[in-house]
């Protein structure tokens, strides 16, 4: 069981070198753990073949789960590919990401100073209980009177969540928490061994600033569904999908029901437990419609600002975690972020999912995830098809390679120049089929039409 | 258009009006003859008033009149006697120097757009002995029509309210009025019982009227051949036909850039959008109805849309705009309207269920509600074909019934319901979800739909001779596809699917919740630019001729029915110039 550990230096990866003709596989065994639209995906991949628990594989879609417990175990073949990185939970838990965003931000601060240390303000002021509870009180009776939400760090899809306005509610909360957590010592998955100490014994939360203007249409709050390809983190590369969407609370946003939390959480997982929630109705916009709107209220400038904004998070929040996330040229990790939008037009991140759900709610739901799934894995490339320089692949567009990437726009009026726009195009035109017959050879063993 | 201010305030009507303005001035084409307003953004008002002068200060008269009944009047004069205390304004030229003072504080930019919006309402003057109902439907026919409808409707409407137990109106108590103020902003969290409620008619209710529409006077059996008609319109209207057309929509012409074909991606922003977009910039600035109605011809950006649009309709949004809304909703806190669970079932049953607009739910009711209770829509009845229908109030207990016009007693008190003389059937919010997207007050939200229906919608859902009215859209339809596309069509009627069998409903609501939502604010820009409705047949006959191929190959109704079931994916701007320049005819 010898596995070469591969730390990932800066290698040559960044220029990506040419693959060699004839690189492609015709054939690729993929393992696949969860049954849902990625299985679709996979199963109709020309050339792809499902293989079963034991045998060899060369692509594996599994949970966060089969990873930890056998990937440290395996020998990886150069070829192979996996779903996650090792130690993807420095993103996407709750508490580790504020944590490791506040150690960026401070080192911005440090090296480049409080301008640049400023972009890193998109996450809502945040703490961990226990550990920081003196600091979260401190901070609690300075900011009288604002809401303030509570979330455990390790449960997704808006289990454990409530919302307070009292120190009291949490004294409660903490008598109560105690004897949940009896219960929930099984549930602490991927906790590192300094973790393990006393704070085992209880759960951990985080302490979030709760966002009390959110951008409302027609009176209701919505957050937006990004998904974010990141395929390397030595060097850095990230790619944006132009598709999402923005989920909306079925109910109508009002501070004064604080209780309700079928308001202020817009995860389609809790909305499915309000009492009057009906499955056929889907309450969600595509990013498109959604970028439309805005671009109809607020002009176009201020969206393009915006979407500006959104980018910036993606991009602080995967630099944030980079030198901790440990690389590894098998792994390749697909990003569900939670943007939230206050009144002002400001995005704040919320959350990221490492495993974001791939259920789709709708006819429309399952053909965007089906497109978004075909691309990942046409990013990912198992085939050998693509030249490593591409800046689009389907409805993704490179957004960071180890430094930002650009469009190249050529200016009628001065020949030649190109500006420095970001090669980003959230929430607009997804022109992926096109881009995709001109972009990629035919699959091996396939004749070009 | 000095001249304007003028007869505002002398009650002088010299015919100095057309025209010669630094301004563009509204253009007076024919209305008697077909070639109608298309050259430029254009105005009805009569022909023969060219020449004549005595009909155009007749027209001037009335809109005098209109607007000296308005704020606008009394700000003006407000302003103009604010203007007498400045220097710069001498005893010797009064006049000038008012006028030009009212000219430089924008006032007269404002009187403009009043009165531009004014000729677009104004009703086209008749024959003067002819009688108010000629004006709003010439033809005796198309009225009676109208009328036979109408009264079906009201016998619909009355047995609902008897086999339910509803009265038409009735006082809320005072509880129950606390109880809708306080969820006003959330009114489609409430879930009332409408399962016993029926819209009162269905588009294809009412295309079954216009189907059996006959002109007495006309004899069909010559009309073999040649002219003879396939389609299911069987009245002679004469609507125009392709040549026609591309004359009146010059300005969608291959040469000329539109927004919604070369705002693409792959077409360079310099080429067309980024001028289009300074441009749109500068018309909102200049804040004129008439040169922001032109612009929209060739598209509005998203970004200036909402502005522009208001700007045509010159909606203004003026404090007393607010005021009025909020009367409007006190109305429908006080009062319970049988109409109002029309309303709310067809709310429920289209846009909460379409993808895009189920988030303006609330926003729907906001404003239908409170459009059921605005008597000043009743205005438009003075050229709409439709009459509104009256209710009576029957003796000591106050029942409401509903009654042919002339059948009421004389000691019955006669009011007209609902109170803005509308009922609204299955699909009617449509007219009012896409704006939705443009406006985020209730209020202003309110203004542009009341004005896009009384310049439009309502042509949608009455029998009239009108070019915008749906019988002649339908004639159209069915003229164009006959023409364009003969064999296509031909096929279709054998198999028993009438092409305009599944056209109708997307007429009647203007393509609303069809369209993508972008695609639909492109085709609006063009209603507004042209102002006028045939926009939307040449679309529906686009449509099948974009899918012609495969409606070639269906054997039934059901079958065509599903090849068009679904056209979020298409992109009107390239179907609508294919169709009328690049075709062969």
């Amino acid at each position: 069981m010898s596995r070469s550990k591969q730390t990932g230096g800066p290698k040559s990866n960044y220029t990506s070198p040419k693959r060699k003709e004839g690189e492609g596989r015709s054939t690729v065994r993929y393992r696949c753990g969860l049954s849902n639209t990625i299985q679709d995906v996979l199963h109709q991949r020309p050339g792809w073949i499902e293989v079963k628990d034991d045998c060899e594989w060369d692509f594996n879609w599994c949970d966060v789960g089969w990873l930890r417990e056998n990937f440290d175990h395996s020998y990886l073949e150069e070829h192979v590919r996996i779903c996650h990185f090792r130690n993807n939970y420095e993103l996407t838990r709750k508490n580790l990401m504020v944590k490791n965003l506040k150690r960026y931000r401070k080192t911005l601060e440090r090296e480049a100073g409080r301008l640049e240390a400023a972009k890193c303000d998109f996450f809502p002021r945040t703490f961990e209980l226990p550990n920081e509870y003196h600091l979260f009180v401190e901070e609690f009776k300075r900011s009288q009177g604002s809401t303030w939400i509570m979330k455990p760090v390790a449960r997704s899809q808006g289990k454990g969540i409530f919302l307070f306005r009292k120190l009291k509610d949490i004294m409660d909360w903490k008598k109560v928490a105690r004897q949940i957590t009896v219960e929930m010592n099984t549930f602490v998955d991927g906790t590192r061994s300094d973790d393990q100490r006393e704070e085992n014994q209880v759960e951990s939360y985080v302490a979030q600033r709760y966002i009390e203007n959110p951008y409302l249409i027609s009176g209701r709050k919505f957050d937006l569904r990004v998904y974010v390809l990141v395929t390397s983190y030595t060097p850095l590369k990230a790619w944006l999908y132009r598709d999402g969407f923005a989920r909306f609370s079925s109910t109508r946003f009002s501070l004064s029901s604080i209780d309700d939390q079928y308001v202020h959480l817009t995860n389609v997982a809790v909305q499915k437990t309000a009492p009057d929630y009906d499955p056929e109705k889907d309450c969600k916009w595509q990013l498109q419609q959604l970028r439309r709107y805005l671009t109809a209220k607020h002009g176009r400038e201020t969206v393009e600002r915006l979407f500006q904004d959104i980018d910036n998070i993606f991009v602080r929040s995967l630099l944030s975690v980079q030198k901790v996330i440990i690389n590894d040229k098998h792994c390749f990790e697909l990003y569900g972020y939670d943007i939230l939008l206050d009144q002002d037009l400001k995005p704040w991140l919320i959350e990221v999912n490492a495993s974001p759900s791939l259920t789709a709610s709708s006819q429309e739901d399952y053909e965007m995830k089906s497109c978004l799934l075909e691309d990942t894995l046409h990013v990912v490339d198992m085939e050998g098809r693509l030249t490593g320089k591409e800046k689009q692949v389907g409805g993704f567009d490179l957004m960071w390679n180890d430094g930002p990437v650009y469009r190249e726009i050529i200016h009628f009026e001065n020949l030649g120049s190109t500006s420095l726009t970001a090669n980003t195009h959230l929430g607009c035109n997804n022109d992926r089929q096109k881009q995709l017959r001109y972009l990629l050879k035919p699959f091996p063993g396939q004749k070009r039409a | 258009m000095k001249q304007w201010s003028t007869v505002l305030f002398t009650d002088e009507c010299r015919v100095s009006v057309a025209g010669e303005g630094e301004a563009p001035a509204p253009r007076l084409p024919s209305y008697g003859g077909r070639r109608r307003t298309c050259g430029r953004p254009g105005v009805r008002v009569p022909a023969e008033v060219m020449d004549e002068g005595a009909g155009l200060s007749l027209a001037i008269a009335q809109v005098v009149r209109r607007l000296k009944a308005t704020r606008l009047h009394s700000q003006l004069e407000r302003e103009a006697k604010e203007g007498l205390r400045r220097p710069d304004i001498a005893v010797g030229s009064l006049r000038d120097d008012v006028r030009r003072f009212l000219a430089a504080s924008g006032w007269e930019r404002k009187l403009q757009n009043a009165v531009y919006r004014e000729l677009h309402v104004l009703p086209p003057p008749g024959h003067p002995a002819a009688s108010p109902e000629h004006a709003k439907e010439p033809l005796a026919y198309m009225r009676e029509a109208q009328a036979g409808w109408e009264r079906r409707i009201l016998k619909s409407l009355n047995s609902m309210s008897t086999e339910l137990g509803v009265p038409l109106a009735r006082k809320r108590p005072a509880p129950e009025q606390k109880e809708l103020s306080n969820k006003w902003n959330e009114m489609g969290t409430d879930e009332p019982d409408l399962s016993q409620f029926r819209p009162v008619y269905a588009p294809k209710d009412f295309l079954e009227v216009l189907i059996s529409l006959r002109n007495p006077n006309h004899d069909r059996s010559e009309e073999v051949g040649a002219q003879s008609q396939w389609g299911l319109i069987q009245v002679p209207l004469n609507v125009q036909d392709v040549a026609q057309m591309r004359e009146a929509f010059a300005d969608l012409a291959l040469n000329i850039g539109q927004l919604g074909i070369d705002d693409h991606t792959h077409v360079p922003a310099d080429l067309f959008e980024s001028e289009h977009v300074r441009l749109g910039k500068r018309v909102v600035s200049e804040q004129d109805s008439a040169a922001a109605q032109q612009y929209s011809r060739q598209g509005c950006p998203t970004g200036l849309r909402a502005e522009l649009w208001a700007l045509i309709l010159n909606s203004t949004n003026e404090p007393e705009d607010i005021l009025n809304y909020d009367q409007l909703k006190a109305g429908v806190i006080q009062y319970d309207l049988l109409v109002d669970n029309l309303i709310y079932k067809d709310v429920k049953l289209t846009a909460s269920n379409d993808d895009y607009y189920f988030v303006f739910e609330d926003f729907l009711y906001q404003v239908l509600l409170c459009f059921s209770r605005d008597t000043t829509v009743l205005e438009h009845f003075s050229y709409n074909s439709a009459t509104p229908p009256k209710s009576y109030i029957q003796g000591l207990y106050g029942v409401m019934c509903l009654c042919v016009p002339g059948k009421a007693g004389e000691e019955d008190y006669v009011v007209v319901y609902p109170p803005n003389g509308v009922i609204p059937f299955h699909g009617f919010s449509m007219y009012v979800a896409p704006l939705c997207f443009l406006y985020n007050e209730p209020c202003k939200l309110y203004s542009v739909f009341k004005e896009m229906y009384i310049r439009y919608f309502f042509r949608l859902h009455s029998i009239s001779s009108s070019p915008s009215g749906i019988v002649s859209l339908c004639l159209q339809f069915e003229r164009l596809l006959q023409t364009h596309l003969p064999q296509l069509f031909y096929h279709l009627r054998e198999i028993g699917a009438q092409p305009l069998r599944i056209a109708f409903k997307w007429m009647v609501r203007a393509f609303s919740g069809y369209l993508s939502t972008d695609q639909l604010l492109l085709l609006w820009d063009r209603i507004l630019g042209y102002d006028s409705l045939e926009i939307v047949a040449v679309l529906a006959a686009a449509v099948f001729a974009f899918r012609a191929e495969n409606l070639m190959e269906v054997t039934s109704l059901s079958s065509a029915e599903a090849v068009l079931a679904d056209l979020s994916t298409l992109k009107v701007m390239p179907l609508l110039q294919i169709f009328l320049f690049a075709t062969v005819i």
